[in-house]
C-alpha cells in the first residue's frame, strides 16, 4: 500500500520534477521565475521575520542580491532549513543554494558534495559567561556545563577544545537557540558556545547584557559561506561572483543610492565598469544580464551596507567589522579583480 | 477475452483467473506479490541511483569510527573518542531508561487521577478533570518544552546555594542530585540478608494464604512483612558497623559532585511524559472501573467484603482485563514520545544516532534505518507482551 | 405512669402539614458542600489541601496573565518599560503584543495577505463539507454559520467605534456563509443529506485550488504555508486522505489471502512501531532517494504524504476494530444473500463498521492534529516553527512564555471541541444501539 501510494504520489507530482544534481541550475531557476534559497531557521542578525512576515537578515540578503542578479529584482523563495536538512535539501535540489552560517570545512566540500562559493563571514567559536561567574578566560571552565546548539561544527569544536586542553565539561546540547539562551539566562548552563557574531547577537537580546562578558578565547576557525551543490560550476560561478561584487562595491564605494547613477555612464574607473556593465560583456560569461550586479547591489546594498543594517553597532546585535572588514582596513575581506 | 481456446470442455480461460473462485485468490496474491516486488524493485533502484549520482555509499563503515562529540549523561563508559556505535548504544540505553521511568511514573499518576475522577469529592472531580483535559488537548511536544521552560527557571541554579548547607538531596536547575552509596566491607552481608527477608516474606505470604483458605483467618501481612524488611537489615547494618554510607552532593566548582544527577534534561522530560501519557492513562483507568458492572461490587459487599477487599478481589482483576491492553498501548506511545527528547537536549537514540551522529557523518539513511530498526524492535517487544497477557486474561467464550 | 398518660390528649393531626425545606445541612449550597467537599474527614482534608493549591497558583499567574499584561507595543523592550512604568521595578507580566502583531502570521504563515481570503473561504467550505458527515442534518451549519455572521458583525461593530475600516464584512466569506446558512436551513433535512455528500467529496479538488491556487487564482507555493493553516492542512488531508487508505489497509489485515494480509500486517506494524518524528526525518532527507533521479517534490507534500501513510496505520486499526465489532451474523447473513466480497463490504458490513468506528476516527484526528507541531523538528513553519524566526528578531527576542502558551491554549480549543464532539457521538451511538 505504501509502495503504491508513492508511486501514485510520484506519477502526480511528476509535474514538479525540476533541477536535478547535473541539470543547469541557471536554467531551472530561469524556468521556475524564482530563485529556491536555503536558510536558517531564525537567527538573531541573520535571519528573522519582519511584520508583514518577510524574511530579512545578513544571510538573507545574499540570497536576495543572488536573486535580483538573476531575475533583476530579488524573486527568491525562502526554505527555512535546520542542520540535519540542510545539506540533503541542496543535494536533492530542494533549494538552489544554501545561505546558512555554513561552515566551510574539508569533509563538506568534499564528503558531502557541496561547493562553497566564497565567504561572508568570516567566523569563529567563543565563550559567553556572566560577569557574575568571575571567569576571565576559557581555560578557567574545567568542570562547567556548556550549552551548545546541536547540528553544526560547535560541538565537535568543543570537545577538541576540552580534551586538548584536559579539562572536563558538561555539554548541554540543544536543538534551537530560543531554548539554549532560556537555559543560560536561568544559570542552567555556565558557559553559552556559537560562533562569536551568534553570540554578540544572543547578547543583545538578553535583560542585561552587561552583565555577561564574552571571552577572549577564539577556539575555531568559522568561516561562513553560501553553498552550491556539486557539479554545476556555472551556477556556482554565479553566487560565487554575486558575492564578489558585492565586496568589491563597497570597496569601489558603490552603494545601494548610487550604483544607478553610476551604472548610467562609464566612469573613471575601469573596473566599476567592469563590475556595472558599462565595458564589456562580463554578464553574459555567466549567461546573466549585463546589468546583473547592479541589480544585486540595487537590491541589498554592497556588502558594508548589508552588515551595517543588519550586523552592525547601529543594530541591537552591535557587532564590529573586525575580520570582515576589507583589507584596505584591515581585515581579510578580499575579492578577486574584475577582470 | 483476447485468446482463450474455446473447446467442448471447459477449458481454463483467462477470465476464470479472477472470475473462478478456484483461481481467484491465487491469482490476487500473485498480482499483489508482483506489484511489491516491482515497487521495491524500482524503490532500490532510484535510491542506488541517486546516491551514485551524489557519489554516496551505503556502508555502515561510519559506525566504528570516533564519534567526536560528548554526551553529557551516558549509563556506559563513554568519550569523545568512542566510536558512533558506542554513542548509538548510549543514546539507546538512555531512550530505555526514560520509557522506563516514564512508563512508571505516569502508571502511578494514571491510577491516581483515575481514581480521583471517580471521587465523591467534588473540587477533586473537577481538579483531576481540568488536568486530564489540559494534558490530553495540548500537544506533547509543547508540554516539553513548557516543562523545560518551567525546571529550568522555576528552579535555583547552582551558584545560590555557594556558601549555605545544602542536605542529602540537592534541587537545582541543572538537574537533582541524590546521594551515593558507597559499598563498603560487610555490604555484601547486608545485601544477603536483604534478599533473605524479601525470599521470607514470600513464604509468609504463600503460608499466609493456604492458611486464610483452610481457616478463613486472615494475617496481618503489611505488619509482618515491614517487620521482616526491615528489622534484620537494620539490625545487620548497626552490627557489621554501618557498611554503607552516603556521598553527599558538594558544590565544588561550577557544579555539585559527587552525588547521582538526574539531570535537568531528564526530568523536564520525565514529568512532561508522565503526565501528558498519565492523563491518558486516567481515562483508561476510569473507563475500567466504570466498566464493571454496579451488581458485582453490590455482590462483594452482600458477602461481606470490606470496601477494600472488594476492589482488591472483585473489581480491580475484572477491570484489568479493560485496562491492561490500552495501557500498554500507552506505553508505546510514551517510548515513541520520548523521540522529542532532541527539543530539550537529552540525548537519547533519535538525539545520538539520528542526530548529531547523522549531522557529522552525513550518513542520513544508514542512521535512520538503524533508528527507525531499534524503536521497532522494541514496539515489537511490548505488543508481544501485550499479546501474552491477551491471551492469559482472555475470557473464554463460545 | 399511667397517670401521666390519662392526662394527655391523644394527639391525631387533622390537617396536612406544610412541606418543610430539608435541613440546611442536607440542602442549599451548604448541604452540597457538606455532601460533595466535606462528606469525611479525610475528604475535608483532601478539600482544603486542594483549596490551599488553587490559592497558590492562581492569583501569580492571574496577574502574571491578566493584570500585569500588556497587549498593545511593538517590541519587547516597549513591554518591559511599559509594565515598570505601571506597575514598579521589577514587576513582570505578560507581554501578549507579540500575538497582537504576529496574529496574522501565526494563522496565515508566509501566505501572501492579499490572498489570505482564499484560506478563510476554504476553511468554511471545510465547515459545510463536514457537517453532512458529522451531523444528520444541516442544522448545525445553519447555527455555525449565524454564529460566523455575529463575530463579524461584533468585530464591525467594534471597528466601527475605533473608526476603523469595516473589512471584515465585505470580504467572500461574509456572502458565503449567508449563502450556506440559508442554503442550510432551506435544503438541509435529512432526505437531502446525499446532495450536501456529494459537495463533501468533491470538496478536496475545491480547497486544493483555493490554497494553491491554479486555474484562474494566482499560484501559491507550499513554502509559504504556515501556522494554523500548515497545521490544518496537514491534519485534514492526513485524515481525509488515510480514510480510504485505512479501509484498504484494514480489510487486507482482515483477508483470508496470506500475502495480502501478511503485507498489511507489515506495514501496519512498521508505521506504528516507529516514532513520527522518524517518518518526518524520512520525508525531510531520504524520500528524494527513492524517487527517480531529478524528481524533487516541497517537503511540505512529502510531509503529507508520510502524514498520510502514518495516518493510515492507526485508522487501520480503528476501522480493524470496527470491523470486530460487528456481529458475525452480519458477515454471515451478507454471505447467505449471495453477495460477493466487495458487494457485501460495500453494502453491509463497512456502512456499520465505519459508524462505529467514528468516534475512533475523530480520536485518531485529535492524536494526528496534535502531531502535526512535529513538522516544526523539520524546519517547517508550523505554529512552534514560526516562534523561532519571530525570536530571532530582535523587537521580539526574549518572549517565550507567551507564545508557548497562545500556541498550546488554541489547540487546546481545537482539540476539546473535537474530544467533546467525539463523546456527543459515543452516546448518540450508544443511544441508537439501546433503541
Amino acid at each position: 500500500m505504501k509502495l503504491t501510494k508513492l508511486a501514485i504520489a510520484a506519477g502526480v507530482t511528476g509535474v514538479c520534477v525540476a533541477g536535478a544534481a547535473h541539470a543547469a541550475t541557471l536554467d531551472d531557476v530561469k524556468a521556475r521565475g524564482q530563485l529556491r534559497c536555503g536558510i536558517n531557521t531564525g537567527i538573531p542578525g541573520f535571519a528573522f521575520t519582519d511584520q508583514q512576515g518577510n524574511w530579512q537578515g545578513f544571510d538573507v540578503a545574499l540570497c536576495k542580491a543572488v536573486g535580483a542578479a538573476i531575475f533583476g529584482e530579488p524573486k527568491v523563495e525562502y526554505v527555512s532549513l535546520t542542520g540535519k536538512t540542510r545539506f540533503t535539501a541542496l543535494a536533492s535540489g530542494e533549494v538552489d543554494m544554501l545561505s546558512r552560517n555554513t561552515t566551510w570545512t574539508y569533509s563538506r566540500d568534499t564528503d558531502l558534495k557541496l561547493d562553497f562559493a566564497g565567504v561572508n563571514y568570516y567566523d569563529g567559536q567563543g565563550f559567553i559567561v556572566p560577569k557574575a561567574l568571575g571567569v576571565t578566560s576559557a581555560m578557567e571552565l574545567d568542570g562547567a556545563t556548556v550549552c551548545i546548539q546541536t547540528g553544526t561544527t560547535t560541538e565537535l569544536n568543543l570537545a577538541d577544545f576540552f580534551r586538548a586542553n584536559d579539562m572536563s565539561y558538561e555539554p548541554v546540547p540543544i536543538e534551537t537557540e530560543t531554548e539554549a539562551k532560556e537555559k543560560f539566562l536561568a544559570n542552567a548552563c555556565d558557559v553559552y558556545t556559537t560562533d562569536a557574531s551568534g553570540l554578540a547577537a544572543t547578547r543583545s537580546s538578553y535583560p542585561n547584557p552587561k552583565d555577561y562578558v564574552i571571552l577572549p578565547e577564539i577556539i575555531s576557525k568559522e568561516p561562513l559561506g553560501p553553498a552550491v551543490r556539486h557539479g554545476d560550476n556555472d551556477w556556482g560561478d554565479i553566487v560565487r561572483w554575486t558575492l564578489n561584487a558585492l565586496i568589491v562595491a563597497e570597496e569601489k564605494g558603490v552603494t545601494a543610492e548610487n550604483v544607478k547613477d553610476m551604472a548610467s555612464a562609464p566612469g573613471d574607473d575601469p573596473e566599476v565598469n567592469r563590475l556595472l556593465g558599462t565595458e564589456g560583456e562580463y554578464g553574459s560569461m555567466m549567461g546573466l544580464d549585463k546589468d546583473w550586479a547592479v541589480n544585486a547591489i540595487a537590491a541589498t546594498g554592497n556588502y558594508g551596507e548589508i552588515f551595517d543594517a543588519y550586523l552592525g553597532p547601529d543594530t541591537d546585535i552591535g557587532l564590529e567589522r573586525g575580520l570582515n572588514a576589507l583589507y584596505t582596513d584591515g581585515g581579510i575581506l578580499y575579492s578577486p579583480p574584475f577582470r | 477475452m483476447t485468446v482463450a481456446a474455446s473447446t467442448e470442455t471447459p477449458a481454463f480461460r483467462i477470465e476464470m483467473l479472477w472470475r473462478d473462485e478456484r483461481y481467484r485468490s491465487g491469482f490476487i496474491q500473485a498480482i499483489t506479490m508482483m506489484i511489491l516486488m516491482l515497487a521495491v524493485a524500482w524503490l532500490v533502484n532510484n535510491a542506488v541511483e541517486n546516491l551514485a549520482a551524489l557519489g554516496k555509499t551505503f556502508d555502515f563503515g561510519f559506525l566504528w569510527q570516533p564519534a567526536n562529540y560528548d554526551i553529557n549523561q551516558r549509563l556506559i563508559d563513554y568519550t569523545s573518542r568512542s566510536t558512533n556505535a558506542r554513542a548509538a548504544l548510549v543514546g539507546i540505553l538512555n531512550t530505555l531508561l526514560i520509557a522506563v521511568m516514564g512508563c512508571v511514573t505516569a502508571t502511578v499518576i494514571g491510577i491516581l487521577a483515575g481514581v480521583a475522577r471517580l471521587s465523591k469529592n467534588w473540587l477533586v472531580a473537577k481538579l483531576m478533570t481540568l488536568y486530564v483535559e489540559t494534558f490530553r488537548n495540548i500537544p506533547v511536544l509543547i508540554w516539553i518544552l513548557l516543562t523545560a521552560a518551567i525546571v529550568n527557571t522555576a528552579l535555583p541554579a547552582p551558584a545560590t546555594y555557594r556558601g549555605l548547607e545544602t542536605g542529602p538531596v540537592v534541587v537545582t536547575n541543572r538537574g537533582i542530585y541524590i546521594p551515593t552509596p558507597n559499598f563498603g566491607d560487610g555490604s555484601l552481608v547486608l545485601l544477603i540478608i536483604f534478599a533473605l527477608s524479601v525470599a521470607a516474606i514470600l513464604m509468609v505470604r504463600a503460608w499466609a494464604n493456604r492458611r486464610q483458605e483452610a481457616t478463613g483467618e486472615q494475617t496481618p501481612m503489611l505488619w509482618i512483612g515491614l517487620g521482616l524488611l526491615v528489622v534484620p537489615s537494620l539490625i545487620g547494618y548497626i552490627l557489621l558497623g554501618a557498611p554503607i554510607t552516603l556521598t553527599y552532593p558538594e558544590l565544588k566548582g561550577f557544579n555539585f559532585q559527587g552525588g547521582i544527577q538526574l539531570r535537568d534534561s531528564l526530568i523536564a522530560l520525565w514529568v512532561a511524559l508522565s503526565l501528558y501519557t498519565g492523563a491518558f492513562i486516567a481515562e483508561i483507568v476510569r473507563a475500567g472501573i466504570l466498566s464493571v458492572s454496579h451488581g458485582q461490587s453490590e455482590a462483594a459487599y452482600a458477602l461481606g467484603l470490606r470496601p477494600n477487599r472488594a476492589m482488591n478481589l472483585v473489581i480491580l482483576p475484572q477491570a484489568l482485563r479493560v485496562i491492561v491492553p490500552p495501557l500498554i498501548s500507552q506505553f508505546l506511545n510514551l517510548t515513541k514520545n520520548s523521540s522529542l527528547a532532541i527539543a530539550v537536549g537529552y540525548m537519547d537514540a533519535t538525539g545520538t544516532l539520528g542526530g548529531i551522529t547523522l549531522n557529522q557523518t552525513g550518513r542520513e539513511m544508514e542512521c535512520i534505518l538503524l533508528l527507525m530498526g531499534f524503536y521497532l524492535i522494541v514496539s515489537l517487544l511490548i505488543s508481544a507482551v501485550m499479546n501474552l497477557y491477551n491471551e492469559r486474561v482472555r475470557l473464554v467464550e463460545r | 405512669m399511667s397517670d401521666l398518660h390519662a392526662e394527655t390528649v391523644p394527639y391525631v393531626a387533622r390537617t396536612r402539614f406544610e412541606p418543610q425545606p430539608p435541613p440546611v445541612a442536607s440542602s442549599g449550597v451548604l448541604g452540597w458542600m457538606t455532601q460533595n467537599l466535606f462528606s469525611s474527614i479525610s475528604n475535608t482534608i483532601v478539600t482544603v489541601l486542594a483549596i490551599a493549591l488553587i490559592l497558590y497558583m492562581l492569583p501569580g499567574m492571574l496577574e502574571w496573565a491578566v493584570f500585569h499584561s500588556v497587549w498593545n507595543a511593538s517590541s519587547i523592550k516597549e513591554c518591559r518599560d511599559i509594565i515598570t512604568a505601571s506597575f514598579g521595578e521589577g514587576a513582570t507580566g505578560a507581554c501578549w503584543a507579540v500575538i497582537h502583531e504576529r496574529f496574522g502570521q501565526f494563522i496565515y504563515g508566509y501566505y501572501p495577505v492579499s490572498l489570505r481570503w482564499r484560506p478563510d473561504v476554504a476553511f468554511l467550505l471545510l465547515v459545510v463539507a463536514m457537517v453532512p458527515v458529522l451531523f444528520r442534518t444541516m442544522r448545525p451549519l445553519a447555527y455555525a454559520m449565524g454564529g460566523l455572521l455575529a463575530i463579524k458583525l461584533l468585530i464591525a461593530l467594534y471597528d466601527v467605534m475605533t473608526g476603523a475600516k469595516v473589512e471584515v464584512l465585505t470580504g467572500p466569506t461574509t456572502v458565503l456563509a449567508v449563502i450556506a446558512g440559508i442554503l442550510a436551513l432551506v435544503v438541509g433535512g435529512e432526505k437531502q443529506r446525499p446532495y450536501w455528500i456529494w459537495f463533501t467529496l468533491i470538496y478536496p479538488v475545491i480547497a486544493y485550488f483555493l490554497l494553491w491556487g491554479g486555474l484562474v487564482l494566482q499560484p501559491v507555493d507550499s513554502s509559504k504555508f504556515g501556522g494554523f493553516l500548515l497545521t490544518a492542512v496537514i491534519g485534514v488531508t492526513g485524515i481525509a486522505g488515510s480514510l480510504p487508505l485505512g479501509i484498504l489497509l484494514a480489510l487486507g489485515r482482515r483477508s483470508m489471502l496470506p500475502i495480502v494480509r501478511t503485507v498489511c500486517v507489515i506495514f501496519i506494524e512498521f508505521i506504528r512501531g516507529v516514532p513520527l518524528i522518524t517518518l518526518l526525518f524520512v520525508a525531510s532527507t531520504l524520500l528524494n532517494y527513492f524517487l527517480p533521479p531529478g524528481t524533487n517534490f516541497n517537503i511540505v507534500l512529502r510531509v503529507l504524504i508520510m502524514v498520510t501513510l502514518f495516518a493510515s496505520a492507526y485508522m487501520a486499526e480503528v476501522i480493524r476494530g470496527g470491523l470486530a465489532a460487528l456481529p458475525k451474523g452480519q458477515y454471515e447473513a451478507a454471505d447467505a444473500l449471495g453477495l460477493g466480497y466487495w458487494q457485501s463490504m460495500r453494502l453491509i458490513i463497512l456502512p456499520q463498521a465505519l459508524k462505529i468506528s467514528i468516534p475512533g476516527i475523530v480520536n485518531t484526528f485529535i492524536g494526528l492534529f496534535k502531531d502535526t507541531t512535529l513538522v516544526s523538528i523539520i524546519a517547517l513553519q508550523d505554529p512552534l516553527g514560526l516562534m523561532k524566526p519571530i525570536l530571532a528578531n530582535s523587537t521580539w527576542n526574549g518572549i517565550v512564555w507567551e507564545l508557548y502558551i497562545f500556541i498550546a491554549f488554541m489547540f487546546f480549543v481545537c482539540c476539546f471541541a473535537m474530544s467533546r464532539y467525539s463523546m456527543f457521538l459515543e452516546q448518540r451511538l450508544r443511544a441508537a444501539d439501546r433503541r
